[in-house]
């Protein structure tokens, strides 16, 4: 029961419709930050990338856009740590409360981050700490953590587990059995489980809206000035956050393409 | 040996194990205390009087619930039947094209919510992308088909995609291809195909994406915030009034707790259903 052509040819310009669906929005903002109109409408008469300009010299952003990197830099180091530790539980070793550790991982991905984040607040409250870019940290590691977790898991499910036992009936120590087996061999996960961190802490609003205090992410700036009417700035910004982010993904993409490139055999 | 395994993989869940009770769990149980508080403390150091459950009761809180849920459902099933022939075509037809969705799926994820949903209002809005060139071109205006409900349902179909569209690729991968053969030459047409083979066969990823799907949804509030201009107002919005501008945590709590026990209770049973070992492919 072979795929006809035509339905093949049917099913390949439905996902190219499905990706325009996805990537339209973006479309619109790109252009909005290039108009240069102060207020918005379609069609544009005049391009002009002043914004951008106005956007980066602005001491406004600059400090967002430094606490939404320092943010998604310390999520994403603590993530890698952490779910490299969480994933050789969740995966590889054999222990009394596996299946109940794997279980309490997931929740935190399926719990409404909005919820979360005033959980979060509520709790700092009663701890008396004051809510900063730091208390925002802990909230997106949350929710972010068991996903690196389950992202090095998946490395680590494909790991023989004969490799560690070879290295130690060698006589390695366990230290050594760690670092010249374990960490090399799920290493290409933990920096995917990286990336994502950093992406998913780059563009969260939700966890970071009750949780910044004082302090404000880029995305939560972006939402207040859309629900408090339209500026150009929104749309210049947010196109520089989406410019970040697929600067990451490229560099990700083509780090995993030169890495099969020069390792054909692994 | 198998002593070692159990000390170490106690030993390696410690730091999140740690991490999620005390930033996870205790949260939790501190939303669950105050939401029996009396209204408009915040302290716990009160007698516990549960009232702020009757306000949600009394109050009318319980159509903002319902609307969620429904909301939810409605999205879920649209997804279903959108995402069905392209996780097909992901799984079975497509070769190459498969890894460029799959990447410009995810991609699309690293985008803050936020920037997506503007970018509708952007396209969809009077003088916006679609109006506006339309005007430009034949001269008839439009409304914007913006601040209504099924804008709202088009906002979570358009942001829930990819928790659809994968776990169904997925499922589908699962159906042999010799079953689907098997039944095509006995004379099944494609419409039994897809009942008595296809359909039961990716069941597991069907529920799977249906589940994550509707719980994600289902505590959403950006999609009626931002493309809706609140023609609904789900829960997820009323627990976050409740705290800010409400200034009255003990409903806000309860009102939390309503929807973390629906979530909580649907997500539970999946995962308490579901082997991750198998799922993901742990071969010892």
């Amino acid at each position: 029961m072979k795929t006809s052509r035509l339905s093949s040819f049917l099913l390949l310009g439905y996902g190219i419709f499905i990706l325009a669906f996805l990537y339209l929005p973006l479309v619109s903002v790109g252009l909005a930050s290039v108009s240069k109109a102060r207020y918005l409408s379609f069609p544009i008469r005049k391009y002009n990338t002043g914004w951008y300009g106005e956007a980066l010299a602005s001491d406004t952003v600059q400090s967002l856009l430094w606490i939404s990197l320092k943010v998604a830099g310390i999520v994403t180091v603590s993530s890698m740590v952490i779910g490299f530790l969480g994933a050789l539980a969740f995966a590889r070793y054999s222990w009394r409360f596996r299946k109940g550790f794997q279980k309490l991982i997931l929740l935190p991905i399926f719990f409404p981050q909005t919820v979360l984040g005033l959980a979060l607040l509520m709790w700092f409250n009663a701890l008396g700490i004051v809510p900063s870019w730091k208390t925002a940290i802990i909230a997106h590691l949350v929710w972010i953590a068991p996903i690196a977790t389950l992202i090095v898991s998946i490395r680590a499910f494909s790991f023989d587990p004969s490799l560690e036992e070879a290295a130690r009936d060698m006589g390695a120590s366990q230290w050594q059995v760690l670092r010249e087996v374990t960490i090399p061999l799920l290493m290409p996960g933990v920096v995917s489980a990286g990336l994502f961190a950093f992406l998913l802490s780059w563009g969260n609003f939700p966890l970071s809206l009750f949780t910044t205090g004082a302090d404000s992410t880029l995305p939560e700036w972006l939402f207040a000035k859309m629900i408090s009417g339209y500026s150009p700035l929104v749309p210049t910004v947010g196109m520089l956050t989406v410019a970040g982010s697929a600067v990451l993904v490229a560099a990700g993409l083509i780090l995993a393409w030169a890495l099969k490139r020069l390792r054909p055999t692994t | 040996m198998r002593q070692r395994e159990r000390q170490l993989g106690a030993l390696y869940a410690l730091p999140l194990g740690l991490f999620l009770g005390l930033t996870f769990l205790a949260p939790i149980l501190l939303v669950a205390l105050f939401s029996i508080m009396p209204e408009k403390v915040f302290e716990l150091t009160h007698m516990p009087d549960f009232s702020a459950y009757r306000v949600v009761l009394a109050q009318g809180y319980w159509k903002s619930v319902a609307w969620s849920l429904f909301l939810a459902a409605l999205a879920t099933a649209i997804l279903l039947v959108v995402c069905w022939p392209l996780a097909y075509a992901m799984a079975k037809v497509f070769k190459r094209f498969t890894l460029v969705l799959t990447i410009g799926v995810v991609m699309t994820l690293f985008v803050s919510e936020n920037i997506r949903l503007f970018g509708w209002v952007l396209t969809l809005m009077k003088g916006g992308l679609i109006e506006g060139y339309f005007r430009h071109w034949t001269g008839i205006g439009f409304d914007a088909p913006l601040y209504n409900v099924p804008v709202i349902v088009f906002g979570l179909v358009y942001v829930y995609l990819p928790f659809m569209l994968f776990p169904l690729a997925q499922g589908i991968s699962m159906v042999p291809d010799d079953a689907r053969q098997a039944a095509f030459d006995l004379g099944a047409t494609r419409w039994q195909i897809l009942r008595e083979i296809e359909l039961p066969l990716a069941m597991p990823g069907i529920m799977v994406g249906s589940l994550l799907t509707f719980v994600l949804a289902a505590g959403a509030m950006a999609e009626s915030k931002l493309l809706g201009g609140r023609a609904v107002i789900t829960i997820a919005d009323e627990v976050q009034t409740a705290f800010t501008y409400g200034q009255n945590w003990p409903l806000g709590s309860a009102l939390a707790m309503v929807l973390i026990a629906i979530i909580g209770s649907l997500a539970i049973w999946a995962i308490s259903k579901a082997d991750l070992d198998a799922m993901m492919g742990r071969k010892s």
